[in-house]
């Protein structure tokens, strides 16, 4: 049986390889072949299920240390988005230490993955999936911290669901990873093959960061809008809210357009938004997908309105790649959260040392790599073994965490209950607290949602 | 001019020239690198990949030049000269590199297969892609605004800055220059002798290896000068930048009729505008499908490009 599926294999790949010049032979080959080849899905099958079973029984053969947990994270750690994953593994690194590398009876390794490559600048599938696969298959790793980038989420949620390893992000904003209704047909569900639940984001997602930014512009008077988005999961999901939003709430929709985040420049695309004299361009993307440079087209386009981003592009490269000069007092941007020079109580505690430590004032993610962390170690502590479904049944479970952000715990979906936003401005070069929005509405529209869905089920 | 309501002012005459004048000048930029692929191509049949990548490299150049002088504080005169020196050095570092390319690879593989230099052209391309990121480090950098971009028109209607115009004016005095070099001169005769047929040009006494030297040299030295227009215009360099930027050049190069240089000018002015217009009246997401799908018309039915001629002559 095997030596005939493996000669039904060599044959198989024989037909498809042989070049031109030796035809005659591959006509003879294929002459056979069709006589007995199993249709083609089904070699493909069984093509992949060898390494599949292979891989399992290498995976199930390692012995498991008993006395050890490893947490892993996988973040971009290369391209422009090195600053800011940076300041987030340190953040978890902060949280380890502060555990005296303990959780419960468990002695903490912490292993930090790359999901990006030198060569794409940025996180790209293929890492991800790695990470995952590298994740899932060390018995030793509890929880998996990541991604940054809402796009990974995709790739590696549906794999590590399999295991039930708990992943929490620190990131993530799109709204489809976790909200049922909110993203694409099938979403949240299709990231959850098993159909049980194991990823956790401690960041608002942005069915309140589009909205309240919509909210925030009418506010300020804003009569009509530009919007563009970088068509990836993250960027286009928030512009689509910002969108909507703005027709609820009357704001004119002057354009909504998509770019490509490979272009060099928007030139063309900038003569088109200053035609359609907007007060205010809204751009969801993130720094990676060419945030910098539309903001510099803009302004030598002659485009005096303001111009809105997301938290993608909350970082100091996003104001050096654009140039200070651009963004100037007329760039703002949203942040689910409080800034890390707005943290009070634990918050600031954590900005205090980190100061002290590494001299340096801490990115707006950093704290929240720091409480995804803390969760990890409390799930584990509370779980006390090292079963991934105990673990992350005890992360989702947390109602009432008192941490570095606030009170705040999570909800059935797995989002973190903590509603708040903030405005920052660019000024002198830097990011500047502008003000807080409270998402009181929005916060009500949710849970009668959630109400009228349990009352239907 | 009362002002339009926003979807009647997509059709504005003031915004359709507005984005002819942004594609004229993108057009140039593109034209300047695609000269590069056609000298190239034109003398030893070559298709040398490496060229964006060579012009990431002097975009490096520039931005490492421009740190140490500190010319981004110097006033408006040092500036323009800086400039100037910006793209001698540029040109020089570049034209040097690409020479030094051909003497110790592409030479040795004269008369092998046509396939092993071009095989050599995109290893040499990594090669510079690494350089460049060692160099530029994995992000992208923003290059010091040098050029003013002070709008040239009076009111707000037309946007048309220095950085402009500095682009436009320069490929121009490229071009002619380049052009007068190949019809009028020793060399340039060479040049088209060689492109001919180098064996024949050789028995009438022309140097074949030292022709096709000066030919990457002036190959080089031009995508020097468009690393520096185009760290001065877009502002952004990367050490990715080569792939894309040479993307759309040699596309220019094939549309003109690869190794005519009127026609790498051409080809370039072509996608710069159906960019800009695509980008305009059909959506800039489509930008990349409509040039494309422009290019394979016409090479359908000019498959040897708008201005290429089917004879050998080539330069």
């Amino acid at each position: 049986m095997c030596y005939r599926f493996l000669s039904e294999v060599v044959r198989y790949c024989c037909s498809e390889g042989l070049s031109r010049s030796t035809c005659v032979v591959r006509k003879r080959i294929l002459q056979r072949v069709t006589i007995h080849k199993p249709p083609r899905w089904e070699l493909m099958c069984r093509v992949m299920i060898l390494p599949i079973i292979t891989v399992g029984l290498l995976a199930g053969c390692r012995p498991a240390d008993p006395t050890r947990v490893k947490i892993v994270s996988s973040l971009p750690r290369t391209g422009s988005a090195k600053q800011q994953t940076d300041t987030i593994v340190r953040g978890i690194r902060m949280a380890i230490e502060e555990a005296q590398n303990k959780a419960g009876p468990f002695h903490i390794e912490y292993l930090d993955l790359d999901d990006s490559t030198a060569a794409a600048g940025q996180w790209t599938s293929e890492a991800e999936a790695a990470n995952a696969r590298r994740a899932m298959q060390d018995p030793d790793v509890c929880v998996y911290i990541g991604t940054f980038n809402s796009g990974a989420a995709k790739v590696s949620m549906p794999i590590l669901n399999l295991g039930d390893l708990m992943m929490i992000s620190p990131a993530n904003t799109a709204v489809g990873l976790t909200k049922p209704g909110l993203g694409a047909p099938g979403e949240p569900e299709v990231y959850r093959p098993t159909g049980r639940m194991n990823y956790m984001r401690v960041v608002p997602a942005d069915d309140l960061q589009g909205p309240l930014a919509a909210d925030w512009a009418a506010k300020r008077g804003v009569k009509g809008v530009y919007i563009l988005d970088d068509n990836e999961v993250y960027g286009k999901g928030v512009a689509d809210l910002f969108d909507e939003r703005c027709r609820e709430i009357g704001i004119e929709v002057l354009g909504h357009d998509s770019i490509d985040s490979r272009a060099q420049e928007f030139k063309s695309l900038m003569a088109s938004v200053k035609a359609a004299k907007p007060d205010l361009v809204y751009f969801g993307g993130t720094t990676q997908s060419k945030g910098g440079q539309l903001a510099k087209d803009m302004s030598s386009a002659g485009v005096e309105a303001m111009l809105m981003v997301p938290d993608g592009c909350r970082e100091q490269v996003f104001i050096d790649s654009a140039g200070a000069s651009n963004l100037e007092g007329r760039c703002f941007v949203t942040f689910g959260g409080l800034p890390p020079e707005k943290l009070t109580g634990k918050g600031l505690e954590f900005v205090e040392r980190y100061k002290e430590k590494y001299g340096d004032v801490p990115e707006a993610y950093a704290v929240y790599g720091y409480e995804a962390a803390c969760v990890a170690i409390e799930a584990i502590r509370r779980a006390g073994s090292k079963d991934r479904r105990a673990i992350a049944d005890a992360a989702l479970a947390i109602r009432d965490f008192k941490g570095a952000l606030g009170n705040w715990g999570f909800d059935e979906n797995g989002d973190t209950t903590m509603q708040t936003l903030t405005v920052s401005v660019v000024k002198n070069g830097r990011f500047e607290f502008e003000e807080i929005l409270e998402a009181d509405r929005k916060n009500n529209a949710l849970e009668a949602d959630a109400d009228g869905g349990k009352s239907n089920q | 001019m009362p002002a339009l309501p926003p979807h009647l002012a997509m059709i504005s005459l003031e915004f359709f020239l507005q984005q002819c004048l942004i594609g004229v000048t993108n057009g140039a930029l593109i034209a300047l690198v695609a000269m590069g692929y056609s000298m190239v191509y034109g003398i030893i049949g070559l298709i040398n990949f490496a060229h964006g990548d060579l012009i990431m490299l002097g975009a490096c150049l520039a931005l490492s030049l421009v740190g140490a002088s500190g010319l981004v504080d110097a006033g408006p005169t040092a500036t323009w000269w800086g400039v100037v020196l910006l793209l001698l050095a540029c040109g020089l570092f570049c034209g040097t590199l690409n020479m030094a390319v051909d003497r110790f690879i592409y030479k040795p593989l004269r008369n092998a297969s046509k396939l092993a230099p071009l095989v050599s052209a995109i290893g040499v391309s990594f090669i510079f892609m690494n350089v460049g990121l060692f160099w530029l480090g994995p992000a992208d950098r923003s290059f010091p605004e040098l050029v003013p971009p002070t709008n040239l028109f009076s009111g707000d209607t037309l946007q048309f800055t220095y950085q402009d115009l500095l682009v436009v004016v320069v490929v121009v005095l490229l071009m002619v220059a380049l052009s007068v070099l190949v019809r009028s001169t020793r060399l340039g005769r060479a040049m088209r002798a060689v492109s001919q047929d180098p064996t024949a040009a050789a028995l009438v006494g022309v140097d074949v290896d030292r022709v096709i030297a000066a030919t990457f040299f002036i190959g080089g030295a031009l995508g020097g000068a468009a690393s520096v227009i185009y760290s001065l215009y877009i502002k952004t360099i990367g050490f990715q930048m080569g792939f894309q930027n040479g993307l759309y050049a040699f596309t220019a190069a094939v549309l003109g009729g690869i190794g005519s240089i009127p026609g790498a000018v051409v080809g370039g002015l072509v996608i710069g505008l159906v960019r800009s217009l695509a980008s305009a009246y059909v959506g800039e997401r489509w930008t990349g499908a409509i040039v494309f799908a422009i290019l394979i018309v016409i090479l359908v039915f000019r498959p040897e490009g708008l201005l290429g001629r089917r004879t050998r002559e080539k330069v």
